[in-house]
């Protein structure tokens, strides 16, 4: 039960977000598309898929670098995520510099941040660093990648490729697995164009304001 | 928690408090005698076997020949109207990545309650493609020949909300919870394609309760499945795996059959009655011609009077199989959705027969028995369903592939 005599400090409050915030979300979401346009083309730049093993590598020097349980939240349209565990065998550190997937306009980076008690989500600067040896992790409510301007529904059971962009030039496909997944249902886009990722604003542990936004994105409000 | 171990902790939680008590000055006064200290789950020698696992991956699928674990649901699913071949390979394709997963102890992927996973207790999901699949996918020239509407047999009362369907979905645990789980994420990773048609839980004895092996008992009381093949025989692989079309190989019929009992009417029924018309002792389940559950009933004996000691209609005889393809595997589930409002029974067996062709196993034995069995007076069947089982799969491959590329 909450102290009557000591008020909460309004980002501390974990909550629903009430029908404004909603609204503000939903602007930020439908904005999202809009706003990207002009950004981050630079993740565009993909290699042709190639079908088969669930993670290949085109170049040696991309050797080791997998996406394990892979997976990516099925949405309709608009925009999704993908998760999953980065692992890198190799002796040196390797960096995930950007993506692209056939399913995707635009591809991104992002990781969460709180600030002031708000979740944001941002392009991550520098990329994923998968240490020597180790692991990162991709998840709802963390780091992910992206899937912007999707080209087509990504339904459960559906099996996508990515193609990730490495330190030292290399680049490695890896494939993640459509799955129903509920949270961030509430964000759609009331333009139908985009919709808001999975995780970024009912993961447990982070939350709502209605300032959730993308920050670098500076585009307005669909109308 | 159990219920006995939260008591342990209760009661040596209070002795604690005494204890704390008898410290402070009161040592020279009589009290309680100092409980046992809480006991740990897990404490003393008992047996948790939560962790035990069944392979999913290999060239029979699992829950068929694995030893049938306490609980069960078989859900019925229907395809969607309008899709086809490649949304139900995404079924396919997402219902084995989960199962893959599940049955080894490991969350699906996005699995919202992870923890869940974490018991499972001989966790098997196994999958079935009903008569109508074949046809909405394209593949009707694939479909086995005995996967399809059963003939209609005398005295069956079959209910439509306890027949058919597009896909089976068995999920077999010790853990009800698990089994709870497991079923969620499977409704939610088919839910696009396929929409829920019915649902069937069932359970046996639960595990430890009884030595492994020990054949269960249906509500009637009767001991139920002795006559087995046994996994690993060459019996039980010509009894049960398919040896075509080629996509079926070492795939197997299921034919499951919702059989309701009159409890009511059988409880009316003396003793000895109910034994002769099973051909079967109730306390032991030996034959009535042996002593015990194993013995094979002798159909020749006569008693002193020249009757039939297995009378002419005990369920024994006529369920006997006449010709080695008639055997099939039974691997059954009772269930007991009762009582009713009135305090009458709803209770009966889910009838689960896998065999490499139903229409040499189940169609002739089920045809003898409803046109004879004394038991027919006090059961009845009133779902059926027919699935074709496909064969299991190897890493990265994911169920039925072979039927659908």
């Amino acid at each position: 039960m909450r102290s009557l005599l000591v008020p909460a400090p309004p980002h501390a409050v974990r909550r629903r977000p009430t029908p404004i915030a909603r609204t503000a979300l939903l602007l930020t979401a439908g904005g999202l598309a809009a706003g990207l346009a002009g950004c981050g083309a630079a993740a565009s730049t993909a290699a042709p898929p190639t079908s088969g093993a669930s993670t290949t590598a085109p170049s040696p020097a991309a050797a080791g670098l997998t996406l394990t349980d892979g997976w990516v939240k099925a949405v309709p349209s608009g925009m999704t995520a993908v998760y999953g565990t980065l692992s890198n065998p190799s002796d040196h550190d390797v960096t995930v510099l950007s993506a692209a997937s056939p399913v995707a306009g635009m591809v991104q980076l992002h990781e969460v941040v709180t600030v002031n008690g708000a979740a944001r989500m941002q392009p991550r600067t520098g990329g994923f660093v998968v240490p020597a040896g180790g692991s990162h992790q991709l998840a709802p409510g963390h780091d992910h990648v992206m899937l912007m301007d999707l080209k087509q529904p990504i339904k459960a059971g559906d099996q996508i490729t990515v193609t990730l962009s490495l330190s030292g030039g290399a680049s490695v496909q890896v494939t993640a697995l459509g799955k129903e997944f509920a949270a961030g249902n509430e964000s759609y886009a009331p333009s139908g164009g985009a919709s808001m990722s999975p995780g970024m604003s009912m993961s447990p542990g982070m939350s709502m304001s209605p300032g959730m936004s993308m920050s670098g994105m500076s585009g307005s409000p669909a109308r | 928690m159990s219920t006995a171990s939260r008591r342990q902790v209760l009661t040596g939680a209070a002795a604690g408090a005494a204890g704390v008590a008898a410290g402070y000055g009161l040592a020279a006064a009589p009290g309680p005698a100092p409980s046992p200290a809480p006991v740990p789950p897990g404490a003393a020698g008992e047996r948790v076997d939560g962790a035990d696992t069944v392979p999913f991956h290999g060239p029979h699928q699992a829950g068929i020949a694995t030893p049938a674990p306490a609980h069960a649901a078989f859900l019925g699913l229907d395809l969607r109207p309008g899709l086809g071949r490649d949304d139900v390979r995404r079924l396919l394709r997402v219902v084995t990545d989960d199962a893959a997963r599940l049955t080894q102890g490991r969350p699906a992927l996005g699995d919202t309650e992870p923890e869940l996973a974490a018991v499972p207790a001989r966790l098997t999901v196994t999958v079935g493609f009903g008569p109508g699949l074949f046809d909405r996918i394209g593949r009707a020239d694939r479909r086995p020949a005995s996967v399809a509407v059963l003939p209609t047999f005398p005295g069956e009362h079959l209910q439509e909300r306890w027949s058919g369907g597009d896909l089976l979905l068995q999920v077999c645990t010790d853990d009800p919870v698990t089994l709870a789980h497991t079923v969620r994420m499977l409704a939610k990773d088919s839910r696009d394609v396929a929409t829920v048609r019915w649902v069937q839980r069932g359970f046996r004895p639960a595990r430890g309760s009884g030595p492994a092996g020990t054949t269960m008992r249906n509500l009637m009381g009767q001991v139920d499945g002795t006559v087995n093949p046994v996994p690993g025989t060459g019996a039980f692989d010509a009894a049960v795996w398919a040896r075509g079309p080629a996509w079926f190989a070492g795939g197997t019929v299921l034919v499951l059959r919702r059989i309701r009992m009159d409890l009511e009417t059988w409880d009316a029924f003396d003793r000895e009655g109910k034994e002769l018309v099973v051909g079967r002792r109730l306390d032991t389940g030996a034959p009535l011609t042996g002593r015990a559950e194993h013995d094979v009933p002798d159909l020749k004996a006569v008693d002193a009077h020249g009757f039939p000691v297995i009378d002419d209609l005990a369920h024994v005889r006529l369920a006997h199989a006449a010709v080695p393809a008639e055997l099939m595997l039974r691997r059954g589930y009772n269930y007991d959705e009762g009582p009713a409002a009135d305090g009458t029974a709803d209770a009966g067996l889910l009838f689960a027969a896998y065999q490499a062709d139903a229409s040499t196993a189940f169609v002739p034995v089920q045809r003898r028995l409803a046109a004879r069995d004394g038991l027919n007076r006090w059961v009845a069947h009133v779902g059926s369903t027919v699935f074709a089982l496909p064969p299991g799969c190897a890493p990265g491959d994911h169920l039925g592939q072979a039927l659908l590329d």
